[in-house]
């Protein structure tokens, strides 16, 4: 029995298709920007945020229900209506089951808005009128883990088909840049003054964005040439500090071991790795001693975030939908604003696209708490 | 075969229930912050931190480490300890506090110690600094505890031979009231009493067993 990827969506900065997303990171463009809205924050910053104005024509085409929804959840359905329209799943059947990944979903209902249920701020309740719209009869379970969110989603659906239960999962994940998430970052000093350069000797911080992204995996006892697989999965805990990574790199080590040996590839064996990258200082420069203690130096790094920023409870599933793209077409992606190394060990970022055969290929993300996940996904 | 509930621990109106028995308690007068305050030095732990932290915090961290005791943390590989926890609020009391600091631009205090902890995960990386707890971590948000969700998931993780142990379960809280029940789990064991099996009857069993 085998676990596969069958179809994805990616809402960004940069497109409303994994598609047009992946077309532009290919090209290292960047989606992030200045904004001076002083109801997101008192004072200019810099985010990746969703087009306004294609995001209602798109839910005006696509809600043929009329339903009444906020900003988020228009990303959560039009990201899973695309996702499916590119399969033959039947999103109603009991074998089909929703995972959300998330971690402030409607947060900014603490102010309430006419027309909207409040309880849909409730994380619970958010799934439940996802699962409803598409008339899903499992309960929507909801993963909130901060940012390792999107990846500990894809690991629990692979977990979930292992079972009998199901034959599909949808994992949706969405999360916004709100006055709430700003300022938040903002209060931590952990936003860079420009678009964020992941791994750059001169980083000086993240770039907050918003997405909604889906990825769609199925049971599957006859994988065909060319399938990506789930090939392993686990997550981990510093169990040393909640708001800053450890020096040893303690839990990225952890899950990246436990992942790699349930996957049965060696760190020779990895073709490419797909960072976390959030550009603060702490975060690379962990995540560059975990890559070293393990004897992955060798394998060719990126991250994504400079192109739409961190997505927080997207990233997870937007990165690792592009991923899949990257090993379909053997493209590593450049990591838009990287210019020169400068982390703790010595890493190999690519600055432009890269030609390679990737047949292993594997996936980080670390957050607040401590917690610390990794995936690995093979070619057949 | 099924894994095996070792220790459980309630905290609600004001109790602490130790494997179904009460060892902590006060008046229905004592409002239920200062409770978990009191129930927390009863405990005889010094950890200043505690009192850092937020209620939610606060509260599964008290579940914590009064399950704890009776669990023998030398024998924990923390590696292959596990932290899955849930509940139905996330952090939504402390995202209030947060969102009322920064409502308006002429009263605008963010504050980065309130901020953290609107993350409900941020409870599991307290309580793994605590113990030393390093394995796999995961948060879970439902209308109500779910313990069909908690063995499908829990076992699934002892079955893949990713956890040996787990600490587990539902950690709740809003304005009004609190609800902590947590629990551990240990991979089966000849020694152990059958009738501990982590199962849905079981855990539905105990999660209702200082109800009355």
């Amino acid at each position: 029995m085998a676990v596969r990827f069958v179809s994805s969506n990616i809402i960004s900065s940069l497109g409303f298709s994994t598609e047009e997303n992946f077309q532009n990171l290919l090209l290292a463009k960047v989606g992030i920007q200045t904004f001076n809205d002083p109801l997101l924050y008192p004072s200019p910053f810099l985010a990746a945020c969703i087009h306004q104005a294609e995001l209602e024509e798109r839910w005006n085409e696509t809600n043929q229900k009329v339903v009444i929804a906020t900003r988020l959840e228009k990303m959560l359905i039009l990201s899973i209506t695309e996702a499916l329209s590119k399969t033959k799943i039947d999103i109603s059947s009991s074998r089909t089951a929703i995972l959300l990944s998330t971690t402030k979903g409607n947060i900014d209902l603490l102010n309430p808005i006419e027309s909207i249920d409040p309880e849909r701020l409730l994380l619970w309740k958010l799934g439940e009128f996802i699962g409803h719209y598409f008339g899903n009869p499992n309960p929507v379970r909801v993963v909130t883990n901060a940012c390792i969110s999107g990846v500990l989603a894809i690991n629990t659906a692979a977990m979930m088909l292992k079972g009998e239960r199901f034959d599909h999962i949808i994992v949706v994940g969405a999360d916004l840049v709100t006055r709430f998430v700003v300022s938040g970052f903002m209060s931590f000093l952990s936003l860079s003054q420009t678009p964020c350069k992941p791994f750059d000797r001169d980083r000086d911080g993240l770039s907050l964005g918003e997405a909604a992204g889906t990825l769609i995996l199925e049971k599957t006892s006859f994988p065909e040439k060319g399938d990506i697989l789930f090939a392993g999965g686990a997550t981990a805990n510093d169990a040393n500090h909640i708001s800053g990574p450890s020096r040893t790199a303690e839990g990225s080590v952890i899950a990246i071991q436990n992942a790699m040996s349930e996957a049965g590839f060696a760190a020779k064996e990895i073709d490419h790795i797909n960072a976390h990258g959030t550009a603060t200082r702490y975060n690379d420069d962990m995540e560059s001693i975990a890559i070293q203690r393990l004897g992955l130096s060798e394998s060719p790094v990126n991250s994504y975030k400079g192109s739409w920023g961190h997505t927080l409870g997207a990233a997870g599933i937007i990165e690792t939908a592009t991923l899949i793209e990257s090993m379909k077409t053997d493209t590593i992606l450049p990591t838009a604003g990287f210019h020169t190394p400068g982390t703790t060990e010595k890493l190999i970022v690519t600055k432009e696209p890269l030609s390679k055969p990737l047949n292993t290929c594997l996936k980080l993300a670390s957050g607040f708490g401590g917690c610390n996940a990794a995936l690995v996904l093979n070619k057949k | 075969m099924t894994p095996q509930i070792t220790a459980f621990c309630h905290i609600k109106k004001n109790q602490v229930f130790l494997n179904g028995k009460s060892i902590f308690s006060a008046g229905s007068e004592v409002d239920m912050r200062e409770f978990v305050k009191s129930a927390f030095r009863n405990t005889g732990t010094k950890y200043p931190k505690f009192f850092k932290m937020d209620d939610y915090s606060k509260l599964g961290f008290l579940a914590a480490e009064v399950l704890m005791k009776e669990v023998d943390e030398s024998t924990i590989e923390d590696k292959s300890t596990g932290i899955v926890l849930s509940n139905n609020h996330s952090t939504l009391t402390t995202d209030q506090l947060f969102q009322d600091s920064i409502q308006s631009d002429e009263a605008f205090f963010p504050s980065p110690s309130v901020f953290v902890y609107t993350l409900p995960n941020i409870m599991a990386g307290e309580i793994a600094i605590r113990h030393h707890i390093t394995g796999e971590n995961a948060f879970f948000v439902s209308s109500a505890f779910d313990p069909d969700w908690h063995t499908l998931y829990i076992n699934q993780l002892f079955e893949s031979k990713k956890v040996s142990a787990c600490l587990s379960g539902w950690v709740e809280m809003d304005d009004q009231s609190l609800d902590a029940f947590v629990y551990y789990v240990e991979e089966a064991n000849d020694q152990r009493d059958e009738s501990m099996q982590h199962t849905v009857e079981k855990l539905n069993n105990l999660y209702k067993i200082n109800d009355k």
